[in-house]
C-alpha cells in the first residue's frame, strides 16, 4: 500500500484513540471530585501532565481550575491534544484515506467530528460539556473501532490502524499510572480509608480497568493496580497487552516470523515486548515505577519513530542504470 | 398541492408545456409529487441535505465562516429526460466526441484540416492548450480523450445545444452518482415504476476505459487515480472514484520516475503504475516539461509516457479542442472528418478574433455572453443583459488588448425546472452534462449532471457562482 496512506491510517487511528483517553481522563476526574470531602483538592492539573502539555497550558490560562483546565483539554484548538483537536486531525487524515476506509468508516468519524463541533459551538455559548459529553465521546470511539474492525478487510491498512491505536493507548496508560500514582502516593499513609480506595479505583475507571481488575484481584492496592495496568497480557488497556498485540501487527504488516526482525520498528517493538512478557512488577516498583514508566514511554517514541522511517518517510530514489525506452522515437 | 400557481413563465420548462399541462414524460413523476404533503417533501428535501452533512460531501468555506463546511445545494426534485431525447442526445455526443478525438490527433500530426483551411492555422497554434510538447505524441491506442463532460443547454425553441466541451478534466460524474444515492435513501418511494436508467455502474466503465489504454504489462494494469490533493475542491470525486473503482488515489509525492516506469512509493518499496486518470491540468503535470514551479506533478513523467511506458487520462495536449474559440469551430470539424452534420448544433458564436465579428460584438455587448477562451467554472465571463456599463467596459477593454481570447454568444433562454422554494415551486434554469468515456469503445453514461442556477433569474450554473444539482432521469421509455 502507499505509505502516506499508511502513514494517514496510523495517525488517523492513533488521534481517534487520544481523544477518547481525554474523554476518559475528564469523566473520571468529574465523577471522583464529587465524592471527595470537603478539603481536598480537586485535582485537575494532574490531567494536563497526563498529556505532556504543561508549558502550553500556563502559557494561555492562569490557573488549572475545573473549567479552564476542561476547556484546555476539550475544546482548545490551541491545544493539539485537545478532543476537538484530536478529532479534527483524525478526520482530517481519514478523508486523506477517504478511498481506502469504508464508507461506514468515514460516515463514522464524520458524524464524530461533527458531534464535537457542534458540541464546542454551544460551549463557546456559554454550555460547558457535562458529563454525558465525555462518555459520547467514548462511545464513538468505540463505534469507530466497531465499524473499522466489522467493515474494513484485515489487511495492511487495517493493522496500521490497529498499530496506531495500540501504540497510543500503550502510551496513555502509562502516563496515567504515572501522573496517579505520584499524586497518590502521599496519601498511602492513609491506608484504609475509603478515599484511598476511592483514589485508586479512579485510577483504574480511567482505564476502564475497574471491573475487570475487580474480576482478577478483587481488593484494591498500588502494586496490584500497577501490575495489572502494566503487566496483565488479557485487558486490552494495559501495556503488555498492546505491546503484543502492537507486535502481532507489525509481523502482520512485514510478514517476518515471530521472534525475527526485518525492519527497526519490529526489533524495538520485539525487545519491548520481550522485557515485558517476563519482568515482575516487584522489579519495576523496586526500580523506581516512574523511572519504569517514563523509559516505557521514551520506547513507545522511538517504536512510533522507527515505524515512521521504515514505513512512511520518503525513501531515496535509487539510482538505475539508463536503459533507452522502448518505442522511443530517440 | 405545492404545484398551484407554478408558472413556466415562458421558458421551455423540463417538467410542464407551456400551458401547464405535466409533460408526458414527467406525468407519474409529477403525480407522486403531488401525492405527497407539503410537510413530507420538505422533510425529505432536509433528509437529503443532513446526509449529505453526514456523508462528509462539503467544500471548504475560506474567509469570515473559515472553519465551517458547506454542502452543495441539492433538490430533490428529478429533471426528466425523455427516452428519444436522449436517443438524440447520445448518437449526438458519440459523433462529437468522435470527431474531436481525429481532431486533436490530427493537429498535433499531419494537420489535414490547418492545411484544407477549414480552420486558421492561427487560431489552433495560438491558442494557449496548444501544447508544442505534444506535437507528434501517439498517445495509446490513439485515443486523446478518454473522459468528457460535455455541457449541453435547451433553448426556448426545445432544442439541446452544446454550450461546452469539457476534455481537459471535467468533474462532476461523482455528484451524479450521488445525487441518485441521496434520492434512494430519502425518497425511494419516488422509483417505483419509474423506468429511470441506473448510472452506478460508471465507475465500472470508467475502470474499463482505463484498463483499455494501459500499455501491455504481465498481469493486470496498475491504475492510479492523481489528485492535486485533499485541499483541492474536487477532492471528493476523486476519492470517490478511486474508492469505487478500487484503484490507489496518489498525489504527486507519492510518484516517481525511476529507471523508465512511474513507480509509487509504498510500505514495501516502489511499485510500478501504468495508468494514470490525472485530475491535475496538463500545466501541472510534469514540471520539467511544463509549469517548473509545480509542485503537484511528477517531473519526468512526460518521458515515460513518450515512452509509451505509461498511459495518461486525459492525454496531454487534449486541451486544444476544449478552447472556446475552437468550439465554434466544432460543426465544420464534424463536417470535415466525418462528413455529417452535427447531430447537436453549437450555441451561435462569434469569435472576436475575427473583426467583422468582433465589431458586431462590441456594438451589441448588452445582449451577448461573453466568455474568455482559456477559462472555466464561469470565471472570466459576461452576461450582457445583467452587466451594468462598467463591467461592459472592462470587457471592451480585455476584448481590444487580446480578441483571441474572447467569444461571444447570444443569451439563451435555458429550460427551466421546478425547485422547493419555501413552501410552493419555483421555475429556475438548468443546463445538463453528460459523461461521455472513450476507451475501446465509446460508452455514454445514461445520465449526467443537471446544474441549477439557484438564483432567481439567474443563468449561471457553476456552483462557484451559487448553483445547486438536482438527480437527473434518463427513462428507459
Amino acid at each position: 500500500m502507499l505509505s502516506r496512506v499508511a502513514d494517514s491510517l496510523y495517525w488517523m487511528s492513533r488521534f481517534v484513540e487520544r481523544a477518547e483517553n481525554v474523554a476518559r481522563f475528564i469523566d473520571v476526574n468529574t465523577w471522583l471530585s464529587l465524592d471527595l470531602p470537603e478539603g481536598y483538592q480537586e485535582q485537575w492539573r494532574p490531567l494536563i501532565s497526563t498529556t505532556g502539555d504543561d508549558a502550553l497550558f500556563a502559557k494561555h490560562y492562569a490557573a488549572a481550575s475545573r473549567s479552564n483546565v476542561i476547556q484546555f483539554l476539550t475544546f482548545d484548538t490551541h491545544n493539539p491534544n485537545s478532543i476537538l483537536s484530536c478529532i479534527t486531525a483524525a478526520r482530517e487524515n481519514a478523508r486523506a484515506v477517504r478511498q481506502y476506509i469504508t464508507l461506514e468508516t468515514w460516515e463514522q468519524i464524520n458524524r464524530f467530528y461533527l458531534a464535537v463541533q457542534n458540541r464546542a459551538r454551544s460551549s463557546a455559548r456559554g454550555f460547558p460539556p457535562g458529563v454525558d459529553f465525555f462518555s459520547d465521546v467514548t462511545t464513538a470511539s468505540h463505534l469507530f473501532l466497531g465499524t473499522l474492525y466489522a467493515t474494513m478487510s484485515h489487511n495492511e491498512g487495517w493493522h496500521f490502524c490497529r498499530l496506531g491505536r495500540l501504540i497510543e493507548r500503550a502510551d496513555k496508560t502509562s502516563r496515567i499510572l504515572d501522573t496517579k500514582y505520584y499524586l497518590l502516593l502521599p496519601s498511602l499513609d492513609a491506608v484504609g480509608t475509603p478515599y484511598d480506595d476511592l483514589m485508586w479505583a479512579a485510577v483504574l475507571r480511567s482505564t476502564s480497568a475497574f471491573e475487570m481488575y475487580r474480576k482478577r484481584f478483587q481488593q484494591i492496592s498500588p502494586d496490584k493496580v500497577v501490575e495489572f495496568l502494566v503487566l496483565d497480557r488479557e485487558f486490552p488497556r494495559a501495556i503488555h497487552h498492546c505491546v503484543v498485540s502492537a507486535e502481532a501487527s507489525m509481523h502482520a504488516i512485514s510478514g517476518s516470523p515471530f521472534r525475527t526482525f526485518s525492519n527497526p520498528a519490529e526489533q524495538q517493538l520485539g525487545r519491548l515486548c520481550a522485557e515485558l512478557n517476563y519482568i515482575q512488577v516487584r522489579e519495576i516498583i523496586n526500580r523506581g515505577l516512574h523511572e519504569f514508566l517514563d523509559d516505557i514511554q521514551a520506547r513507545l517514541n522511538l517504536v512510533g519513530d522507527a515505524i515512521h522511517n521504515s514505513f512512511f518517510a520518503l525513501q531515496p530514489v535509487p539510482v538505475m542504470p539508463q536503459y533507452p525506452a522502448a518505442g522511443s522515437d530517440a | 398541492m405545492l404545484f398551484d400557481g407554478y408558472d413556466t413563465g415562458g421558458f421551455h420548462d423540463e417538467m410542464f408545456c407551456a400551458d401547464g399541462t405535466p409533460r408526458s414524460c414527467a406525468r407519474l413523476l409529477f403525480e407522486r409529487i403531488a401525492s405527497v404533503g407539503d410537510e413530507e417533501l420538505r422533510r425529505y428535501q432536509q433528509a437529503a441535505e443532513q446526509a449529505l452533512f453526514r456523508m462528509g460531501i462539503t467544500f471548504n468555506v475560506y474567509g469570515d465562516e473559515a472553519g465551517t463546511e458547506k454542502i452543495f445545494p441539492f433538490d430533490i426534485i428529478p429533471r426528466i429526460v425523455a427516452a428519444d431525447e436522449w436517443a438524440q442526445i447520445e448518437r449526438g455526443l458519440r459523433q462529437r466526441v468522435h470527431a474531436l478525438n481525429v481532431f486533436i490527433n490530427d493537429v498535433y500530426h499531419e494537420q489535414k484540416i490547418l492545411k484544407d483551411r477549414v480552420i486558421p492555422t492561427e487560431v489552433v497554434l495560438s491558442a494557449k492548450s496548444f501544447r508544442k510538447s505534444c506535437v507528434r505524441l501517439r498517445p495509446p491506442k490513439g485515443t486523446w480523450c478518454h473522459i468528457t463532460g460535455t455541457d449541453l443547454v435547451r433553448h426556448g425553441d426545445g432544442k439541446y445545444y452544446v454550450l461546452e466541451d469539457n476534455l481537459r478534466c471535467p468533474s462532476g460524474v461523482s455528484y451524479v452518482l450521488q445525487n441518485r444515492e441521496i434520492m434512494k435513501r430519502t425518497f425511494p418511494q419516488i422509483f417505483d415504476r419509474s423506468n429511470v436508467r441506473p448510472v452506478g455502474d460508471y465507475p465500472s466503465h470508467l475502470l474499463k476505459t482505463l484498463q483499455d489504454i494501459a500499455p501491455p504489462v504481465y498481469g493486470s494494469p496498475v491504475v492510479a487515480l492523481l489528485t492535486p490533493g485533499i485541499h483541492n475542491s474536487a477532492y471528493f470525486e476523486h476519492a470517490f472514484l478511486a474508492k469505487f473503482m478500487g484503484v490507489e488515489l496518489v498525489e504527486g509525492r507519492d510518484l516517481v520516475v525511476m529507471n523508465g516506469h512511474v513507480m509509487m512509493r509504498t510500505t514495501k518499496g516502489f511499485e510500478r503504475v501504468d495508468v494514470i486518470y490525472r485530475r491535475i491540468d496538463d500545466d501541472f503535470l510534469d514540471p520539467s516539461t511544463f509549469r517548473p514551479d509545480s509542485l503537484l506533478g511528477v517531473p519526468g513523467i512526460m518521458d515515460v509516457y513518450r515512452a509509451g511506458r505509461v498511459a495518461l487520462a486525459n492525454a496531454p495536449g487534449t486541451g486544444i479542442a476544449d478552447d472556446k474559440v475552437i468550439y465554434a469551430y466544432v460543426p465544420k470539424i464534424i463536417k470535415y472528418y466525418l462528413g455529417e452534420d452535427a447531430i447537436l448544433p453549437n450555441v451561435p458564436t462569434y469569435v472576436c478574433w475575427d473583426e467583422a465579428e468582433r465589431m458586431h460584438v462590441l456594438d451589441n455587448l448588452e445582449k451577448f455572453v461573453v466568455k474568455a477562451a482559456n477559462e472555466s467554472g464561469g470565471y472570466g465571463m459576461l452576461v450582457g443583459p445583467h452587466s451594468t456599463s462598467e463591467q461592459r467596459e472592462k470587457f471592451k477593454a480585455a476584448i481590444n488588448a487580446d480578441p483571441r481570447n474572447y467569444i461571444a454568444q447570444p443569451t439563451l433562454a435555458l429550460s427551466r425546472v421546478p425547485v422547493i422554494v419555501e413552501d410552493h415551486f419555483e421555475g429556475r434554469h438548468v443546463d445538463l452534462r453528460p459523461y461521455v468515456l472513450y476507451g475501446k469503445d465509446i460508452f455514454v453514461l445514461p445520465g449526467g449532471l443537471t446544474r441549477v442556477a439557484l438564483k432567481k433569474g439567474s443563468l449561471v450554473v457553476n456552483s462557484s457562482q451559487g448553483g445547486g444539482s438536482k438527480d437527473t432521469w434518463v427513462l428507459s421509455c
